[in-house]
């Protein structure tokens, strides 16, 4: 094996992200609406943040500023104290929808991130996205197209994709919203294995309460529109976690109480 | 195999009625048995008269034919991508499209005369408004999560265009250049029938000689060529293309 895969498949430095009252509006049928507002979050490098509020509380824009796809009106997203001024994959991201590229095998999807990179050669690149199939468990299906898939594989070549460009801060946009309890159980403990091998800052968006206490080392709850912290819960447990055992549901049942807290009283 | 022998069934059976057809016409000149179109194919095909004429159309169709797409194709980017394109060649291609293209016949001749340029003029004309519209629809209809996704792993500008935008159009552009190969050769052949170029007969001139001599085995024979023809481009150039996006895309099954 070459020194160029070794170099790619040893996780890069994770990042910190800071946002400093971020607030961003779009335009809905009735006008401007204030997505978020006033958002401050520190995510330390590493950590694996769980952001948790109702249905349009701005969540998933957030992480779309993370990820640089969008601009806010206000406030500052730095990542590394350094301002966010677009995508990059250093901090690529997964969707509710896998997102996938229907044109491009399984193996072509996780090589999409790594052919955009320079310096590696077309060997090396099979031999990072291999790695990177076999840690979802999908090395049988390289040559499979995606509708070939079943929606719990989908999210795990999604997975592999996100990860392969080796990226510092991972964002997952309600990843497993879609998909049925038991494919989304195994994944619980696929991503703890993963994570527990790597250190990765990971911000993470679901409306799930129990997903939340069960992955995350912190669980931001925002309230609803326009979206802002209302609270947060540290999950000290060690790891891997069942999503079933007491100490999890216990977290949950916190995070569940800071949510039914209105808004205006929580700060 | 249960598919060829049901397609071998039906051309037999429309042979069959065609056949029943003629026996029971008033006159053997206005409906000849297809033998007798057969015979007049044969004896054509003998001296040369229908590969000649084939290939001067066949030549005129793809020349016309990869004009419509070399501008067809770069005006539909254009007007997916900006609003005044759309509003402005867009408009024009819809309007382009509506006007059956042997409307541009009486105008080709006059500018460029009975000559090869006012034939292209026509396919052009017939095809490129189709082909506009439809790559504009198939970039447009791509989700644009898709390039969102792209932009998170570093893909920007060209390279998202050309390695997320238009793989993920390409069952709308396939669909929109299999529709505009129908309507070049609907083009040419108004074009041919209309417009005369002396000495290159093209499938469209036979038909219309057909008819100024009441050879109806001749109308009918070419119109079986046509046909013949127009299938096997379809199995040739597009079906493999669209086996290869069906089979990525996992669509094209009966539901």
């Amino acid at each position: 094996m070459s020194g160029s895969v070794d170099r790619e498949l040893s996780p890069a430095p994770p990042l910190k992200l800071s946002l400093r009252g971020v607030r961003k509006s779009y335009v809905g049928r009735a006008g401007p609406v204030l997505a978020v507002d006033g958002i401050d979050l520190d995510v330390s490098e590493g950590e694996f943040v769980c952001l948790v509020g109702p249905s349009g509380c701005g969540k998933s824009t957030l992480l779309s500023l993370v990820a640089g796809l969008e601009r806010p009106d206000g406030g500052a997203v730095l990542a590394d104290g350094k301002p966010v001024v677009g995508p990059g994959r250093e901090r690529t991201m997964m969707f509710q929808e896998h997102a996938l590229f229907p044109w491009r095998t399984v193996e072509g999807n996780v090589r999409f991130g790594l052919e955009l990179k320079e310096g590696l050669d077309r060997a090396t690149r099979g031999e990072v996205a291999e790695h990177y199939l076999r840690l979802v468990g999908l090395e049988g299906f390289r040559r499979a197209w995606v509708h070939e898939l079943s929606g719990g594989m989908r999210q795990r070549v999604a997975l592999a994709r996100a990860l392969a460009p080796n990226p510092r801060v991972l964002l997952m946009d309600e990843p497993f919203a879609a998909l049925d309890a038991m494919s989304r159980e195994r994944l619980y403990e696929d991503l703890q294995r993963i994570f527990a091998a790597r250190r990765t800052t990971v911000l993470f968006v679901t409306h799930n309460v129990r997903e939340a206490a069960c992955l995350g080392d912190r669980i931001v709850v925002m309230s609803a529109r326009p979206g802002r912290v209302v609270g947060e819960v540290r999950v000290a447990l060690p790891r891997p976690r069942d999503i079933n055992r007491s100490d999890v549901v216990e977290h949950a049942r916190e995070v569940t109480r800071l949510l039914s807290v209105p808004a205006g009283a929580a700060s | 195999m249960r598919r060829l022998a049901a397609r071998a069934a039906f051309v037999g059976l429309a042979l069959g009625a065609w056949q029943v057809a003629s026996s029971l016409a008033t006159s053997r000149v206005l409906l000849p048995p297809p033998a007798d179109v057969l015979a007049w194919v044969g004896r054509a095909a003998a001296d040369g008269t229908l590969a000649a004429s084939a290939l001067v159309t066949l030549r005129r169709l793809a020349v016309g034919y990869l004009l419509g797409l070399a501008v067809g194709l770069p005006l539909g980017v254009l007007c997916a991508r900006w609003r005044l394109a759309e509003d402005t060649v867009g408009l024009a291609a819809v309007g382009v499209q509506s006007l059956p293209s042997v409307c541009w016949a009486p105008l080709a001749m006059l500018w460029f005369g009975a000559n090869e340029r006012a034939m292209l003029f026509i396919v052009l004309m017939g095809t490129v408004g189709s082909i506009v519209l439809a790559t504009a629809h198939g970039i447009r209809s791509v989700p644009s999560i898709y390039a969102r996704a792209a932009r998170t792993m570093g893909s920007k500008g060209l390279h998202t265009w050309t390695s997320v935008i238009v793989p993920a159009s390409m069952p709308a552009v396939v669909a929109g250049m299999k529709q505009a190969w129908a309507f070049a050769w609907r083009s040419l052949m108004a074009a041919e029938i209309y417009v005369v170029v002396a000495g290159h007969a093209g499938l469209g001139l036979l038909l219309h000689y057909g008819r100024e001599f009441h050879a109806m085995d001749q109308v009918l024979g070419v119109i079986l060529l046509i046909v013949t023809l127009g299938v096997a481009f379809d199995r040739l150039l597009f079906a493999p293309v669209e086996a290869a996006l069906h089979r990525r895309w996992g669509t094209g099954r009966t539901p």
